[in-house]
């Protein structure tokens, strides 16, 4: 058997069909903010975010709830709202708020999930909640159309708001001057990031959320020069590192979140190669 | 926000007029009773020493901090949020990919929202109850009534004329980042002649820039002033404020108000022109 009739083989199941979509999806709206993210110095807001909602996630299981979402997006989007709004005038700076806050709820996830375990591997759990592992591989129905639901949203936020999301990434103090709410968007641009977080978290785990957001922005700025072009190219490089890599991984068995950002990983080397070239 | 802190007058003498305000944050008074006005025409310079209130005083202009008392008027149509603000750059901008044009159009953020608020107010004129109900609308209902995801023709035209306006046609499509800073200051001040019809408030416009450039975007600037443009330029640097600037306004805690010629003559003038010449 070729590589393409395995892979063949591989699509005419629906668990493998569904990775394919979800994670070509997801990719993809994590790129669209990855700009954003990185020059509002925003990326360590997503790492800390993703263990909040690992222990999120150590909440639901314990609760044995049905849907995990229920409980891991609220509190995402809470915490983000939180650590934006606490960003200027808080008793203890925005570094140091989001370390406590993601080291906090790293420690209370696996406190809670080995106290009260959900089933007989705990290390198998927190290893896929981590770093994602198979998880893609055993989404149900339910949870792909969710995935769909939310990559619909943010798709349709970032295209409706992109000029805005621009004009306050640009120039704050421009946007406020000419009567842009500029911290309204500001908060619409956290929230996001945390549906995006709640999201990537079925793809790649928690703890490489933020390569999924980063690397595919930080390689197009090395090539492209506007605004727009980078943002369609970071969303081309995702959304090719989660199809290769998913891909992948089906063919060689390797875990899904890992191969792609070791993908997106080795794309940018190329860009920055391509970019250095270019001078 | 912005609407609230100005009166609209239908006085065609002034654009601006400010009359015993009281700037400050948090009922922190910085600076008591200051009045002055611009008219249409002039080229006001706004000097004084670092933590005088000099940025409080923009932030009040732009309509960001309401003045803690005092009245500003605002006259020749203009109203809030239509000021072609130049801040000063950020470290943001310093490695922002985006292209000359897409900073220019940005400008044009505020256009048509300008537009609608208009209707408004024409709508409401004869009837006072009305413009309370008006107020009453929450931040969200009002971020939707006047919002306009994408930029219209007439907007790229315009951001198209200021471009060509600074002479930096030629850049259209140049990244941003690349620019030496005299053309970076001419891509945010065409920016800014995309927000504004009638007046320019320029934060530090020359700080970073070598001589050659200073020189030329000080002539540049007087330029637009000949043209009918009123600039309000706030600056550290006095020799070129009193070059260009036909009015002073130097604020400490007993401010000066008046022509370049009466500054020159007066006290407070002649120990601050001296001030500088010996650093």
């Amino acid at each position: 058997m070729n590589i393409f009739e395995t892979i063949g083989l591989y699509l005419s199941y629906p668990f493998a069909r569904y990775a394919l979509i979800v994670g070509v999806l997801i990719a993809l709206c994590a790129s669209l903010l990855g700009v954003t993210l990185v020059l509002k110095r925003f990326s360590f807001i997503g790492d800390g975010l993703s263990h909040v909602a690992f222990g999120a996630i150590a909440i639901a299981s314990v609760l044995k709830l049905s849907n995990n979402m229920l409980i891991v997006l609220p509190i995402t989007i809470l915490s983000a709202i939180l650590l934006l709004k606490s960003g200027r005038k808080a008793i203890i700076k925005g570094d140091a708020m989001i370390a406590m806050l993601s080291v906090g709820a790293l420690a209370f996830g696996y406190l809670l999930m080995n106290v009260f375990p959900s089933s007989s591997n705990i290390s198998g759990d927190v290893c896929s909640t981590l770093f994602g592992s198979f998880s893609i591989l055993t989404l149900k129905q339910s949870d792909v159309w969710i995935c769909l639901a939310l990559s619909v949203i943010v798709l349709a936020a970032f295209v409706l708001f992109y000029n805005k999301i621009f004009a306050v990434t640009f120039d704050e103090s421009f946007a406020q001057a000419v009567g842009t709410k500029a911290q309204l968007y500001n908060l619409l641009i956290a929230v996001i990031i945390a549906i995006i977080i709640v999201l990537a978290m079925n793809l790649v785990g928690s703890l490489l959320i933020s390569a999924l957001v980063i690397f595919p922005a930080l390689s197009a700025m090395r090539v492209f020069k506007s605004f727009r072009s980078v943002t369609i190219a970071s969303a081309l490089i995702s959304v090719f590192g989660a199809l290769f890599g998913i891909l992948f991984s089906m063919l060689f068995d390797t875990p899904v979140g890992s191969t792609i950002v070791a993908i997106d990983v080795l794309v940018f080397f190329v860009f920055w190669i391509i970019g250095r070239v270019r001078g | 926000m912005a609407a609230t802190t100005f009166i609209k007058t239908d006085s065609k003498d002034f654009l601006l007029r400010v009359t015993n305000v009281t700037l400050g944050y948090d009922r922190m008074p910085l600076l008591k009773d200051l009045s002055f006005e611009v008219r249409p025409g002039d080229y006001l310079a706004v000097v004084g020493e670092n933590g005088s209130g000099k940025s409080t005083l923009i932030k009040t202009l732009l309509g960001l901090t309401p003045p803690l008392d005092g009245t500003i008027e605002t006259g020749c149509g203009m109203s809030a949020g239509t000021i072609g603000y130049l801040p000063q750059q950020t470290d943001i901008q310093r490695d922002f990919p985006a292209s000359v044009f897409e900073i220019v159009l940005s400008g044009c953020q505020a256009h048509c929202a300008a537009g609608h608020t208009h209707e408004h107010e024409h709508d409401h004129d004869h009837d006072p109850s009305h413009e309370h109900e008006a107020k009453k609308k929450t931040v969200l209902s009002s971020l939707f009534s006047k919002f306009h995801p994408f930029y219209h023709k007439e907007d790229k035209q315009r951001a198209k004329d200021a471009i060509e306006r600074m002479g930096i046609a030629s850049l259209s499509k140049r990244c941003y980042r690349e620019l030496s800073g005299g053309q970076q200051q001419r891509v945010l001040l065409a920016r800014a002649l995309c927000a504004t019809e009638n007046i320019l408030l320029l934060d530090e416009p020359v700080t970073g820039l070598d001589p050659k450039a200073t020189t030329d975007l000080y002539e540049l600037i007087a330029d637009l002033n000949k043209a009918g443009l009123s600039v309000i330029m706030v600056s550290h640097d006095l020799t070129s404020a009193l070059a260009y600037a036909d009015h002073i306004l130097h604020i400490s805690e007993n401010y000066f108000f008046g022509t370049t010629e009466e500054y020159r003559q007066s006290a407070i003038g002649q120990q601050f022109i001296q001030m500088e010449a010996l650093k």
